[in-house]
């Protein structure tokens, strides 16, 4: 039943989003020895703003900026097989190929700008326009790696992808790892790229102006965005997995890396963001496309 | 608070070590609360609200320069649950630290009734409580729950972060018991509150406060 095939990668992304989460925290924390949060405080913090009653509406398109962020955090989720063969945990990943979910990930944001742009709170307005500002550039060495991959497949199916890899694509193709990894710690909005939501500039950008139970929502389809992107890159790059273990194992890693790279770095400037991710991780990924597909031939 | 927490604790080498883990785990103690009365989804709820605060430090007196260490690496405010928040939308404290001028009341007013209920207040320093050694001043207010419904006191001039801290964990008690509900006395008693803002504030004077938001213009 495809119906409970969802619903179980929904609630595992849900729960180990949360989880990864209180270990972000609680790892940063030790990198600052200090003893930090419980592993389950981000779970602790949703919970509680579900909670919490609502302080200001801004009318209906307000509300459904987190909505259809959310939507386009699951949706992005369902497309992602969570194991290269098997019947069970690959949701909808038969129906749309590597297009959609490229597709997916950018339409939660574009949509919560969106809601975000009625509520006219200028700091919201400022976190919105240095996101998307971000998002182009940080496509660019993502898009091309993906294509590279893409091209050597001859498939633009995750699964495909996953199981073709005798050596997994981060050895076989390092330029290309290394250009989309710059990306991916850009799409999971860490240090030193981000600009987004940086509490201090734009005092949390856009999401300043929700409170209580959208705010939760807000929270949650992150966390579960977050888990869909560890998904994708391990899918690509990291050989996929077999079964769940392997996959948080490869999963965690990656984002342990994702973690320290940001507790080692301070925040670019958006220009700064934008400048790094067109030359350095663009120019890797570029060299990444001819070695692999002119040492191909 | 522990007497091993002032002298042991916190030298850059005692860091995580057994005094910390014991102190750490004196202070959950701490919060352990008679919760019989509460139905299990108040219980429930309430659980998660004191395990998780974040708090608006709004820095009127000299008692901000307290709170970046309460809420950094020395004396981390974090592992409690108790984290900063970045607007006042998003946070459930709002902590008055120390004297409020007329001026600075406007602000403090209009910024907690921007809050999402249930929401509470945290005064740090003897000048919130009676005026300190401002009780002569011209400008600047003697009691904040006058204005403005107090849930916990931290007294001091100033309160160290120990303080603080001690405060916090009074406040989750209070809320794992269901007891801090000073944001219903807003609102019930909300003409006495009005009244006494007019009289320092003048026309300057907040608009008036909806608890009620959603059922006027902007709202559903």
């Amino acid at each position: 039943m495809i119906i409970f095939d969802l619903l179980g990668m929904l609630l595992t992304a849900y729960f180990v989003g949360f989880l990864y989460y209180g270990l972000y925290r609680n790892i940063t924390a030790r990198f600052q020895r200090r003893i930090g949060p419980t592993v389950l405080q981000s779970f602790f913090d949703s919970i509680k703003f579900f909670s919490k009653d609502e302080s200001t509406s801004h009318g209906w398109m307000f509300y459904l900026g987190p909505v259809i962020m959310t939507t386009g955090a699951v949706m992005t989720l369902f497309f992602i097989p969570f194991f290269y063969e098997s019947e069970s945990f690959r949701g909808l990943s038969q129906y749309g190929n590597l297009f959609v979910v490229l597709y997916l990930i950018m339409l939660g944001p574009l949509g919560n700008a969106m809601g975000v742009g009625v509520s006219g709170s200028p700091f919201a307005a400022m976190g919105i326009t240095r996101g998307l500002t971000r998002m182009f550039a940080m496509e660019l060495p993502f898009y091309i790696a993906v294509i590279a991959l893409m091209s050597i497949n001859h498939s633009a199916d995750i699964a495909t992808i996953a199981a073709n890899q005798t050596t997994i694509n981060a050895f076989a193709y390092p330029l290309l790892f290394i250009g989309a990894l710059f990306s991916f710690i850009a799409m999971m909005g860490n240090s030193p790229f981000d600009v987004v939501g940086a509490p201090v500039e734009v005092y949390s950008g856009p999401a300043a102006e929700f409170s209580g139970k959208f705010l939760g929502l807000l929270m949650s389809q992150s966390s579960i965005m977050s888990f869909a992107k560890l998904v994708l890159m391990v899918n690509l790059f990291l050989g996929g997995a077999g079964g769940f273990i392997e996959l948080l194992v490869k999963t965690f890693i990656l984002f342990l890396f994702v973690i320290a790279f940001g507790s080692i770095y301070g925040r670019f400037k958006t220009p700064q963001s934008v400048d790094f991710l067109v030359k350095v991780p663009t120019a890797i990924a570029v060299a990444g496309l001819l070695l692999a597909t002119l040492g191909g031939q | 608070m522990q007497e091993g927490f002032i002298k042991e604790g916190f030298t850059q080498e005692s860091l995580l070590d057994e005094t910390h883990l014991k102190e750490q785990k004196q202070m959950e103690s701490d919060l352990n609360s008679d919760t019989s009365h509460q139905s299990s989804v108040d219980y429930l709820m309430n659980w998660f609200r004191k395990r998780s605060i974040f708090v608006l430090a709004y820095g009127t007196g000299c008692g901000a320069i307290e709170m970046p260490p309460t809420f950094t690496s020395r004396y981390d405010a974090e592992r409690l649950g108790i984290r900063g928040a970045a607007t006042p939308r998003q946070a459930d404290v709002i902590i008055v630290s120390g004297y409020c001028s007329y001026k600075t009341l406007r602000r403090i007013i209009r910024t907690y009734e921007q809050m999402s209920n249930p929401k509470y207040v945290l005064a740090l320093g003897s000048c919130t409580i009676n005026g300190g050694m401002y009780w002569d001043s011209y400008n600047t207010i003697k009691k904040l729950e006058e204005y403005l419904p107090v849930d916990m006191y931290v007294n001091g001039c100033m309160p160290r972060p120990e303080s603080i801290l001690e405060g916090f964990i009074a406040l989750q008690k209070e809320i794992a018991e269901g007891k801090a509900s000073s944001w219903q006395k807003y609102e019930e008693n909300y003409e006495f509150y009005r009244k006494n803002q007019e009289a320092v504030l003048g026309s300057k004077v907040a608009p008036a406060y909806d608890a009620d938001w959603y059922l006027y213009d902007g709202g559903l």
